[in-house]
């Protein structure tokens, strides 16, 4: 089968800058696929490189396998939602939805019927006449999506499309693109710099940082294994506790302690173990026997409703510790010591690359 | 206390916007009064009368058809208003979408137009249209002399500046994120300009194009240095007459060009509004 979309040694620079630094990308078709990272990361030119409105500086890039590098946008498979939207103010929701198969050559009349169907489609039925100024940010929102999705593109590029909506919306929209998607059975490119965001709706997921692409898996391959320091802080929270490797299955942690982690980096190899906050457990300093543990004071309990955050320190960090709110669960007071442990297979071992 | 105070500076604000319109509308107030008055003496009130207007119409430098004053400023003003326009649009579309090698150069120089003192532009035109009359007939074998051509180019000279100037704010303003949209929607780079630009500036190009009107009926000083014998604009006319001394004439004349720039006023709040319109998104 061929990917809908595939970067290959693609690289953008501006002057000296650049934002896309060799990136290697294939996007299957009919994924959901989301572009994770910092602002300033490249997500957006990369996005825009797809679309055809940057050209990259070196790279191939093709199309359900044609080259398309430096083909101008009316000429790709592709259609964009854009951040800010870009609807056109001078013309109502209609001719702005109508506006992509007007200039295709379809006639005024299937135009506005395919139009109608799409305005439907996103549930804004009987708005057609209205001029974007005279909608709020989701339903413009809506309308940028129907204007992109009337024309049937092979692939749906979307720049932080729900960015400028509030929390209630947003969770809303990830629901509705994630039907839509389904439904329409495209492939969505999906720009995002919202961990969760990605987590919740792709298929996969590419994380980048500073132009490069650090890792691209499933949700649940980003969140358990990540390729590196950066993406296990990225996605989730998470104790980073320094070490070096001391042999396949165990790393010396900074303070001397030895705790069971499998890697397969060469010994002496600076690392990272990486213990999420939620496979971390807090126990009376006594009650640890037989299972990986570091040993802390409390310093402070965060309650959360559901849960409680500890924040211990050790004697060279500190580190965060969630305990689901339990009846009967044992509770800590700040400056209490404690033991926190984990079981062997809870943590990941990570590096710098 | 504070509602008297408030009162008495509400009070004080009364007056002097009072004040100023006094300062603004007494004299034209006056003007259009003595143009009806039956008195030779421009300031001396003689019983009301339409003299005035019947003598400015009667005055065949004035209106004749085709070569009268009144013909040339408006033939100069369309004709150099619909040139400048167009030219103005390009510049503007080229200085703020291209990147090119010596731009900054170019942007300066557009400016200047509006920038040097309308003596010294006069100046230039003068010279500038003697030798080109001296080239065209000693190298290009024909002959011309000052007239309504050398008035219009004149014009144009000068509007076109204002003309971009205004474009060009109106293109800054707009996203350009709009013309990708229509791009990655399938609209060639003509269909784009037709279809989203176009429309987005229309209200800066029109509002432009009133300026340069009203610009080019003002002018008396570039006008007078490039008009040649055969041609003289309304103004440049009102100033002659008033060399040769001011009859009530003149504020018959003035009353009609003050009654002309209203009009044009009305029409410029208009394109506002219309802008005003287009921007609500923006
Ligand atoms: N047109 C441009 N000119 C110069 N630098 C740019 C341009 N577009 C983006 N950049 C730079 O490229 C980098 C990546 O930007 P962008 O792709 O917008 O990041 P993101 O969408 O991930 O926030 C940034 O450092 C940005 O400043
Ligand atoms: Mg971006």
């Amino acid at each position: 089968m061929t990917a809908a979309v595939e970067l290959t040694g693609i690289t953008k620079r501006f002057g000296d800058v650049v934002a896309v630094d060799a990136v290697d990308l294939v996007i299957d078709d009919g994924q959901f696929f989301a572009m994770l990272g910092p602002s300033g990361c490249g997500k957006t030119t990369t996005l825009r490189m797809i679309a055809g409105l940057d050209f990259p500086t070196e790279g191939s890039l093709k199309i359900f396998g044609d080259e398309v590098g430096t083909l101008p946008p009316n000429k790709r498979p592709v259609n964009t939602v854009f951040q800010s939207y870009a609807l056109f103010p001078h013309m109502n929701v209609l001719d702005n939805v109508a506006f992509g198969l007007r200039m295709q050559g379809v006639n005024k009349g299937d135009a506005r019927a395919k139009a109608a169907q799409a305005i439907d489609l996103v549930r804004l039925a009987g708005m057609e006449t209205r001029k974007p100024s005279q909608m709020s940010g989701g339903q413009q929102q809506r309308v940028a999506l129907a204007r992109a999705l009337v024309n049937e593109p092979k692939v749906l590029l979307l720049d932080e499309p729900l960015g400028a909506l509030d929390l209630k919306l947003r969770q809303e929209m990830q629901g509705e693109l994630k039907r839509l998607q389904q439904e329409l059975g495209v492939s969505f490119v999906f720009v995002t710099h919202d961990q969760e965001e990605a987590l919740t709706m792709s298929d996969r997921i590419a994380v980048m940082d500073q132009g490069r692409i650090l890792q691209v898996g499933s949700p649940e391959e980003i969140y358990e294994h990540p390729a590196n320091r950066f993406v296990a802080d990225f996605i989730g929270q998470t104790n980073l506790l320094e070490g070096t490797v001391e042999d396949s299955s165990t790393v010396c942690l900074a303070n001397g302690a030895r705790v069971q982690a499998s890697s397969d980096r060469p010994v002496g190899t600076a690392v990272a173990v990486s213990l999420r906050p939620e496979r971390a457990h807090i126990a009376a300093t006594e009650a640890v026997e037989d299972r990986p543990s570091v040993e802390g004071v409390v310093d402070r309990v965060t309650y959360l409703g559901n849960a409680r955050v500890y924040t211990v320190r050790l004697d060279w960090m500190e580190v965060e510790v969630r305990e689901e709110n339990r009846p009967g669960a044992a509770l800590h007071e700040p400056g209490a010591p404690v033991s926190i442990w984990w079981d062997p297979g809870a943590v990941w071992v990570v590096g710098d690359e | 206390m504070t509602a008297t105070g408030t009162r008495t500076g509400r009070r004080m604000l009364g007056v002097h916007a009072a004040a100023v319109y006094g300062f603004f509308y007494a004299p034209i107030l006056l003007l259009v009064v003595f143009s009806f008055s039956g008195d030779r003496l421009v300031g001396q009130w003689g019983g009301f009368t339409l003299d005035w207007y019947r003598e400015f119409l009667d005055n065949e430098q004035l209106t004749a058809f085709h070569d009268g004053a009144i013909w040339t400023s408006l033939k100069v003003a369309a004709v150099s208003t619909v040139v400048s326009v167009v030219l103005g649009t390009l510049a503007a579309l080229s200085l703020e979408r291209f990147r090119f090698r010596g731009q900054r150069v170019f942007d300066a120089l557009l400016y200047l137009p509006i920038i040097i003192p309308d003596v010294t532009m006069g100046i230039m035109m003068l010279i500038f249209f003697s030798e080109a009359i001296t080239f065209a007939d000693t190298y290009l074998g024909f002959e011309f002399a000052k007239g309504l051509q050398t008035i219009i180019i004149s014009h144009i000279a000068f509007n076109i500046s204002f003309v971009s100037v205004v474009v060009r704010a109106r293109l800054a303003g707009m996203d350009d994120r709009l013309e990708e949209a229509a791009m990655d929607l399938y609209a060639t780079r003509w269909q784009t300009f037709t279809h989203v630009t176009f429309p987005q500036i229309l209200p800066g190009i029109l509002g432009g194009a009133l300026l340069a009107l009203t610009l080019s009926l003002d002018d008396v000083v570039v006008t007078q240095f490039s008009a040649g014998p055969g041609a003289t604009t309304l103004p440049v006319f009102v100033f002659s007459l008033i060399r040769k001394g001011v009859t009530p004439m003149i504020n018959a004349v003035s009353v009609v060009m003050l009654v002309a720039s209203l009009v044009l006023i009305a029409m410029m709040l208009l394109a506002d509004g219309l802008r005003a319109e287009a921007d609500e998104t923006a």
